[in-house]
């Protein structure tokens, strides 16, 4: 090995502080934290008002569109086919379908039995 | 031939023999203090990705470095020294760590680049959904609030008058329960206690199921704890791709060093969300960041040298990095209990402890404590809001510090 190479006790970095610039230090870079979060923060929440009014919109145009053709969703649906192994229907009462999948799988994990041998009549949210 | 003195010279160049050399036991310690992380890793599985590589670097390290005369040694720190110093003709000179070198010495280049952390970070962004933060801004708050360990740590170890200025920040880090920013930091600042570190950042992430519920049981009544919260909006496709980029650009220009580990952490969740670019996106969640993860664990391993990581320091950075991460934790819950009282009783302070980072551990600790209180909570979607806010919080407390020290 290069004989320059020898070793030198490892040196610390930098140079050391005072109490009171340590504890200005800490003082303004918790600020600085909080700072840039609650600045980020607003940007989120401005941002997520124009998307919530833009998804607003939508879905009043979703809505007036069904409005002029109410025949047709009905037919939609009594067409769609049950899924293989399907049980039949459950009935939601104020539950959504992304919860209501939800709730099914969970209940299907704690019993530990597949999911295509339980049937599920009705979900009821008990408030 | 003389048989003996082939004999005797074989014994010499053993390492055997150097453990009864000068300051050999201090090698023999490492030895069983490496066994120890091996055992905690792979037995109690605290971390073990990264904590069975850090341990096997530590073992490698000790047992092929006795000194600066130890040239079949896999990792040189007197390189580094030199490396670090500006009147040394080595100094920043990788041409010399390739040329004289062992295995880790080079595998450590990548760390000392900065560019495992940020890789790392990468794969994070990739693997992070950060739904729960869009559809409720507010627990950012939380995440920045849980960086009060950071400082707490920072201001007793500068305080303690044993420590300097940019060694204080490196150990304060490690209340950002985050290790690649934790190892950013330090490579940056104090690569000397680079071992410690790692290794206390490392182990005190992975002790979070234990440090945290005594401080969430303290500082939060039955009645707090049993608060269920109310199901976060729906966040758009649009949203999510939207959010890495206000993200990358707003903290960038906020805080410059933060560049490497916020622009890795937000390209990553681009790729994720935009739905374009799945292969990257596969890559860097799993092929890029196990190949990371073996660099990463095994160089900073071989930072452990017996004779930099026996010492007083250790200790103390050991006791800090606990008070960091106890005082983070304490600063989310004391954030959450506000808000709690502030909304009228709609937020559980339990999601405020998982404002340290540590994804998903932290979230994971919140959802176990609030469902203890109340079987039917479910905490988990609205402590990752906290949790992932954590991980930008101490990028910017780092970056801040970067910016004072560097």
């Amino acid at each position: 090995m290069n004989p320059t190479l020898l070793a030198t006790q490892a040196a610390d970095s930098g140079t050391k502080m005072s109490v009171g610039d340590a504890a200005i230090v800490a003082l303004v870079g918790y600020g600085v934290v909080f700072l840039g979060i609650v600045m980020l923060m607003v940007i989120l929440y401005i941002s997520g008002s124009i998307f919530k009014k833009r998804d607003a919109k939508l879905a009043a145009a979703k809505a007036a569109e069904t409005k002029t053709t109410p025949a047709a969703a009905p037919t939609a649906a009594k067409d769609i086919p049950a899924a293989p192994g399907s049980a039949g229907k459950v009935k939601l009462n104020g539950i959504a379908d992304r919860d209501a999948a939800l709730i099914m799988a969970i209940t299907a994990d704690k019993l530990e039995t597949p999911l295509n041998e339980l049937r599920f009549i009705s979900i009821k949210e008990i408030k | 031939m003389d048989i003996l003195q082939t004999l005797k010279d074989l014994w010499l160049d053993s390492g055997f023999s150097s453990f009864f050399a000068d300051g050999g036991w201090k090698n023999l310690i490492m030895i069983i203090i490496s066994c120890v992380l091996l055992y905690l890793g792979i037995k109690k599985q605290f971390e073990p990705l990264l904590l069975v590589g850090i341990a096997f670097g530590c073992l490698l390290v000790n047992l092929s470095y006795f000194g600066p005369d130890s040239t079949d040694a896999l990792y040189h720190p007197e390189l580094w020294t030199n490396f670090l110093n500006p009147d040394h003709a080595d100094y920043h000179s990788y041409g010399t760590i390739l040329t004289h070198g062992g295995l880790l010495d080079i595998l450590y280049i990548g760390v000392k680049a900065g560019i495992y952390p940020s890789l790392i970070f990468m794969g994070v962004g990739a693997m992070t959904d950060f739904g729960p933060l869009i559809s409720n801004p507010k627990s950012l708050l939380l995440g920045a609030a849980a960086q009060m360990g950071v400082f707490l740590a920072f201001f007793g170890a500068a305080a303690s008058g044993v420590f300097t200025g940019n060694q204080a920040a490196s150990i304060g880090i490690i209340g950002g329960a985050d290790g690649p920013t934790a190892i950013f930091l330090t490579t940056k600042l104090a690569p000397e206690l680079l071992g410690p570190i790692a290794i206390a950042a490392y182990s005190y992430m992975a002790l979070i199921p234990m440090i945290q519920p005594p401080i969430m049981k303290l500082l939060t009544t039955e009645k707090e704890r049993q608060v269920k919260m109310e199901q976060n909006r729906v966040v758009s496709k649009t949203e999510k791709i939207i959010f890495p980029v206000i993200v990358a650009m707003f903290v960038i220009l906020l805080l410059p060093s933060t560049a490497p580990l916020v622009g890795a952490l937000m390209l990553g969740n681009l790729w994720r969300e935009c739905g374009v670019t799945e292969r990257l996106s596969d890559t860097v969640q799993n092929a890029l960041m196990n190949i990371i993860t073996v660099f990463l664990g095994i160089s900073v391993g071989a930072t452990t040298a017996a004779d930099s990581f026996l010492n007083l320091k250790t200790l103390l950075i050991i006791v800090l990095g606990l008070t960091a991460f106890a005082f983070s934790t304490v600063g989310g819950l004391l954030v959450g209990k506000l808000m709690y009282y502030l909304t009228g009783g709609k937020v559980n302070p339990l999601i405020g402890s998982a404002g340290v980072s540590a994804v998903p551990m932290a979230a994971r600790v919140s959802q176990m404590e609030g469902q203890k209180a109340n079987p039917s909570n479910f905490l988990l979607m609205h402590a990752m809001g906290p949790n992932v806010a954590g991980v930008i919080g101490s990028a910017i407390a780092a970056g801040f510090l970067l910016t004072v020290f560097g």
